[in-house]
């Protein structure tokens, strides 16, 4: 076991590499590069002469490769133009709240989607199963964002809900973590639980609509797939009661490849989440990405951009990780 | 290996693998959806949406680009004009006829799914085919490259592409957009290129003498246009959504007299929601309708081309 994590360390490293360098080029090959990038409609080419001389851009091209991986492999990746703090400073501080917005929606779709599409499947053709069809094909086609306001505009009065941020302005909250309901819990302030709960709803079951949809319909062809198969027939015959063959064979072998799918979504919610964290104001990274772009923050822009990769290959990793536990097939291949 | 690249590989190479059916098998499929509902929903949806697009500056009642009552909108004080005669959607943030603005939003909206499905197709299909076709190392580096990409998320990857150009327009939009797509036909191409490897009437042409770029652009490539055209319709449907979203985050073409619906409703969505809340609902109804009719053509048709599905 140990030695698959080890090798699969070892496979993000080459990803990793051309991942950098891609930003690394990309940035280069911008129009005036990053200076003229930065200064935008204030350049002149004195100034970016000045400025490239300052960011020691006018030095050989692999020397400035190995510098912009120096320091981002220390964790430098400059300061922030609109609050003046270390970009990685704002990462660590912004980073709970996504997390905590992507576990409740995962929470969501899960909860719904899987016994969702076990219905759908189960009564294939009847009512729930069109319904869900319709559903989770309109799902996929509605702007992220655009729910987003809807649910924000239509739903957050009339159920009493908070519409913007985190907690409520003014609430004495005790900051550890950074996670707002952990902390709620570790220092037994109730209220400041119930509050974040609260604020959590609507942007969790906004960011939630389309890994709910398409957990619903994998959750559904697998099911169907799986009670095609022999060894249901064979469960059958040998009258093992419905209720058996339902929870032992059907449902358990048809959640494997639900099982992918769920982590695939961590992707989709990374993306999700600027959207819907900026429709409510829900300060995580997907607010801190879409203030930076609104404000043209060039240094946040990039180090956002590469770690939301590096996020990403991490969390690849993990999912890779955790099915060699579940599945010791994975180790071998 | 990589569990969660491998479950994006899956339905991709799925669909590559049905490439060289030939010209029966083609008819086939079109029989099959021909008497399926959803095909003709997608199919009559499509068709409409691109009827729309290409008639609309005939349909559209009004000027779309002139501000005829600008002096009747005022957005300090939160007026935006609705509804009244001759103007049965109302006006926009600039006093321009709505409806005509609307309907002239097809044409742009189905230009930039276009435009940035066929940059997605073609760049994918010349690193596919030439990855395919070749094979050996050659093949290794390039994959290599579209796994890279491919593993990536959508939208994050459109939104990093779109945030790394200091000025956004339009192309800013549809390169963001289509270098999304171009993982997938890459692999989508390849995949189709190793399937008809071994197929007989690549082995015929080969035995007859062909020279092999003459097989590859003539007897294989035209084979793979099932699945890639599957694809496509599919990319139509979220290089509209994609484009609407990056619009929303202000990484969408600035120039205001442009009518696109993504733009439209990222504009709308950001400013006017508490104002007049219809100027974001019609073009977030028409994105839904036109994604929804690409998606139901796309999934039917990539049944339709399935193995599994053939009597």
């Amino acid at each position: 076991m140990l030695r698959f994590i080890v090798r699969r360390l070892l496979q993000a490293i080459p990803t990793l590499l051309i991942l950098s360098i891609l930003v690394f080029a990309w940035l280069r090959a911008l129009p005036g590069g990053p200076a003229g990038a930065m200064l935008g409609d204030k350049a002149t080419p004195e100034k970016i002469a000045n400025l490239n001389h300052i960011l020691g851009l006018d030095q050989p091209i692999y020397l400035q490769y190995i510098k912009f991986l120096g320091r981002v492999l220390t964790g430098d990746f400059g300061n922030s133009l609109v609050s003046t703090q270390p970009v990685v400073q704002e990462v660590l501080d912004f980073l709970p709240a996504t997390i905590e917005l992507s576990f409740a929606a995962l929470f969501i779709a899960v909860g719904l989607g899987i016994p969702l599409g076990y219905l759908a499947a189960r009564f294939r053709g009847g009512i729930i199963d069109n319904l869900t069809i319709v559903v989770t094909l309109v799902g996929v086609a509605v702007p992220v964002f655009f729910l987003g306001y809807l649910l924000q505009n239509n739903l957050a009065e009339p159920l009493g809900l908070p519409s913007q941020g985190r907690l409520t302005t003014g609430l004495d909250a005790t900051d550890i973590t950074g996670f707002a309901i952990l902390d709620g819990i570790l220092t037994q302030e109730w209220d400041a639980v119930w509050d974040a709960i609260r604020h959590l709803i609507l942007p969790a079951i906004t960011l939630a609509t389309i890994p709910l949809a398409v957990i619903t319909r994998i959750t559904r062809a697998s099911v169907l797939d799986v009670m095609n198969e022999d060894f249901i027939r064979t469960a059958q015959s040998k009258g093992l009661a419905e209720q058996t063959i339902r929870g032992r064979h059907v449902l358990r072998n048809a959640l494997l490849p639900v099982a992918t799918t769920i982590g695939l979504q961590t992707g989709l919610l990374l993306g999700g989440a600027v959207l819907t964290e900026r429709v409510f104001t829900f300060r995580g990274l997907g607010f801190l990405l879409a203030e930076g772009i609104e404000r043209k923050d060039y240094p946040r822009r990039q180090a956002l951009i590469l770690l939301g990769a590096l996020v990403y290959v991490l969390v690849n990793m993990l999912v890779d990780v955790s099915y060699g536990l579940i599945d010791p097939r994975v180790r071998v291949r | 290996m990589n569990t969660l690249l491998n479950k994006k590989k899956e339905p991709i190479d799925k669909l590559a693998a049905t490439a060289g059916g030939g010209r029966s098998l083609a008819a086939e499929a079109i029989r099959r959806m021909a008497r399926s509902p959803v095909a003709i929903i997608g199919a009559v949806i499509t068709a409409l949406f691109v009827l729309l697009a290409i008639f609309a500056p005939l349909l559209a009642p009004k000027d779309p680009f002139d501000r005829a009552l600008q002096d009747q909108v005022q957005l300090g004080r939160g007026i935006i004009p609705g509804s009244m005669p001759g103007y049965p959607l109302g006006v926009d943030d600039f006093g321009r006829d709505f409806l005509s603005r609307l309907l002239v939003g097809a044409q742009q909206t189905l230009l930039v799914g276009v435009v940035a499905t066929l940059i997605g197709v073609s760049v994918g299909m010349i690193i596919g085919v030439l990855a395919g076709a070749f094979g050996g190392w050659v093949d290794t580096v390039l994959m290599r490259f579209v796994d890279v990409l491919l593993s990536v998320p959508s939208l994050l990857l459109a939104i990093s592409v779109a945030a790394l150009f200091a000025k956004p327009n339009q192309w800013t939009v549809i390169i963001a957009v289509s270098i999304v797509s171009v993982p997938i036909f890459a692999r989508l191409l390849r995949g189709a290129m190793l399937a008809q490897r071994d197929a007989d009437h690549v082995l015929a042409a080969t035995s007859l003498g062909v020279k092999r770029h003459t097989v590859v652009l003539r007897h294989m490539l035209p084979n793979s246009l099932g699945p890639v055209i599957v694809q496509a319709t599919l990319t139509l449907a979220t290089s509209i959504i994609e484009a609407a979203a990056l619009s929303f985050l202000g990484l969408g073409d600035p120039d205001p007299s442009r009518a696109e619906w993504g733009l439209m409703l990222g504009k709308a969505a950001r400013q006017f929601l508490d104002i007049r809340p219809e100027l974001a609902y019609y073009p977030a109804i028409a994105i839904i309708i036109v994604a929804l009719g690409f998606t139901l053509l796309g999934e039917s048709m990539r049944e339709a081309l399935d193995p599994k599905n053939r009597r």
